[in-house]
């Protein structure tokens, strides 16, 4: 396995132009070229920052691209289902609104409000939008095209992505906007609860293959995870989707109740970072969901790349159909879907996981198809006695009688 | 059953996403207006009008502006007032047509479009000689004679004086001194 890294032909030349080769006769990452390099011997490494952060500024930029698409398409395809046409002005078919939309961003007066806390205000935005281009890190994009394949690739997403509670809480807290803090704690209420059962229903998917690195599970799937772990896909989108203050449970930002939540006091480009991280989560949990549950770049005919985008993006869509549908929930409701609906599944995922592991340590193609039987069915028991149980009176808190 | 009704959502939402879009492309398409559709610019026939400020009278408003003088001729030979300025403010107006219908003579009408969008209020204000070289598109809008002839005015061509009349249009066309001589000469004792 060689990563993007080695593998580019951009990297390998900006390598070999600037590393001293002398010695180097080998096959190293140069071939058998013997040819001086710009810098003189003991300064590799220098050569391999310069031509790594090359290839890192070159996949930052082209997945910024494909945000830039994304929110292009986000707005289409709403637009779609709300029956209206969307964006199709600026440029042929509107393609060039994104690019519109950052003009102005960028042109908008960037205000800090009196009371804030300028530091703490400041950084917030940034650190929206780090952990999202931290989990390009160790994305599979193809077959054998990776910056790191680390072996705990996983867990690594999962740590940095839920960073983003961080900064939407410095950002409500430093605006010094009442709005902007019950967003910024409905941000933490939320985050941290449903970050249980994401990482609970990966777990599933991480017994089974073995391992943490998201190349080993993208190989370890003879047959996608979605068949296999059914509940746990559930459970991820429905996690992650709330992790991300996407429709159902965008209480976050709901504009109906506080004005923008936690980005309320924001404008300009710091507003715009806030907006690109979100969209740009979108795209990276697509990405991860394709990973771990449809079978990451594999796919017959076309090259894996294409695969891999095609799969994110089917995702995508399925992400803006959510949020073109759902309505938002009440605070209680969402911490009531995360705490005794999601959590005990998870659990119950896990548990069936596990056994079926024990049971069948090395299955055959039959016996995994029997598997995804049992957990198709655990699946549906589980939702339907789970929501009975939810939708009881005793269960959920009592509603409050309005006094008159 | 759990989940059905998440699934009709998603079922309706995925059917409006196949269906051709409500939206009206304004500025290449249209929507069609009725032809009593009371317009913003108005039209004005200043042939037929006589200078009685009729419509400033009746406007609720007060946003018609007339200001006249007798005209040379003496009003027995065909003259009337001569018009100096007939302003109406559209800014200000509600578009309830009844200038339109406290005219005497059939001058005014409403007009028939609805893009006269301006950057400043006061070029809201429409002129007398705006009105004169304006197209006459009549709304039929409380102008029966115009509707019964089954005039359209956003599709046919624009109509003239002696065209827009309750009168016959014979009326106009015979001039009217002499008429008035032969009126005179009937009831001379």
């Amino acid at each position: 396995m060689e990563s993007l890294l080695e593998g580019n032909s951009l990297f390998r030349w900006t390598y070999c132009l600037l590393a001293a080769n002398e010695g180097n006769s080998g096959p190293g990452p140069c071939g058998e070229t013997l040819r001086n390099g710009l810098l003189p011997a003991g300064f590799e490494w220098v050569a391999f920052l310069i031509a790594g952060l090359g290839i890192v500024m070159l996949l930052i930029n082209a997945f910024l691209l494909l945000v830039m698409l994304y929110t292009y398409m986000e707005r289409r395809l709403i637009g779609r289902f709300h029956n209206r046409v969307g964006p199709n002005r600026t440029g042929p078919f509107g393609l060039l609104q994104p690019v519109a939309d950052a003009i102005k961003l960028l042109t908008k007066e960037d205000l800090v409000p009196a009371g804030a806390d300028r530091l703490v205000f400041n950084i917030a935005p940034v650190l929206m939008i780090v952990p999202v281009l931290l989990v390009l890190a160790v994305l599979p994009f193809g077959e054998n095209s990776f910056l790191a394949n680390i072996n705990v690739g996983i867990l690594f997403v999962l740590a940095v992505t839920s960073m983003n509670a961080l900064a939407m809480f410095m950002g409500g807290w430093a605006s010094g906007n009442r709005f902007a803090m019950f967003g910024g704690m409905r941000a933490v209420a939320q985050l941290v609860s449903y970050e249980v059962p994401v990482v609970l229903s990966v777990v599933g998917i991480v017994i089974y293959t073995g391992s943490l690195s998201m190349v080993s599970i993208v190989e370890a799937q003879r047959i996608p995870f979605i068949l296999l772990q059914p509940l746990a896909f559930f459970i991820f989108i429905a996690g992650s989707s709330a992790e991300m203050n996407r429709s159902p449970f965008d209480l976050v930002e709901a504009e109906s109740e506080i004005v923008a939540g936690y980005h309320t006091e924001y404008s300009g480009m710091k507003f715009g970072m806030f907006q690109l991280a979100e969209f740009g989560a979108v795209l990276v949990t697509s990405a991860v969901m394709t990973t771990l549950f449809l079978d990451g770049w594999n796919g017959p005919v076309l090259p894996s790349h294409l695969w891999f985008l095609l799969k994110v993006f089917f995702f995508a869509f399925i992400m803006i159909w959510i949020r073109a549908t759902l309505p938002r929930l009440r605070m209680d409701q969402v911490m009531d879907f995360a705490w005794k609906f999601l959590f005990p599944l998870s659990i119950i995922n896990m548990f069936v996981t596990a056994v079926e592991v024990l049971v069948w340590n090395e299955p055959t193609l039959v016996q995994l198809w029997f598997m995804v039987g049992i957990n198709m069915l655990v699946a549906i028991v589980g939702v339907v006695v789970f929501s009975l149980i939810f939708s009881r009176k005793g269960i959920s808190p009592p509603r409050r009688k309005m006094s008159v | 059953m759990y989940g059905i009704g998440l699934a009709k959502g998603f079922l309706v939402t995925l059917k409006v996403f196949f269906r051709k879009p409500f939206t009206v492309q304004y500025p290449e398409e249209r929507l069609v207006q009725h032809p009593r559709f009371r317009g913003e610019e108005f039209v004005w026939y200043e042939e037929r009008c006589t200078g009685c400020a009729s419509c400033a009278k009746y406007c609720p408003l007060g946003i018609i502006k007339i200001v006249t003088h007798p005209s040379d001729e003496k009003p027995l030979e065909g003259g009337f007032y001569d018009i100096d300025v007939f302003d109406i403010d559209i800014g200000r107006c509600m578009f309830c047509g009844l200038c339109v219908e406290a005219c005497p003579y059939d001058a005014l009408f409403m007009g028939s479009g609805f893009e006269e969008g301006q950057y400043n209020r006061r070029d809201l204000v429409i002129s007398a000689d705006r009105l004169r070289v304006a197209e006459k598109h009549p709304s039929t809008w409380y102008r029966p004679q115009l509707e019964e002839r089954g005039y359209n005015p956003h599709k046919d061509p624009p109509v003239s004086w002696e065209q827009v009349g309750r009168e016959n249009s014979l009326t106009h066309l015979s001039s009217r001194p002499a008429k008035i001589q032969e009126y005179d000469k009937r009831n001379q004792p």
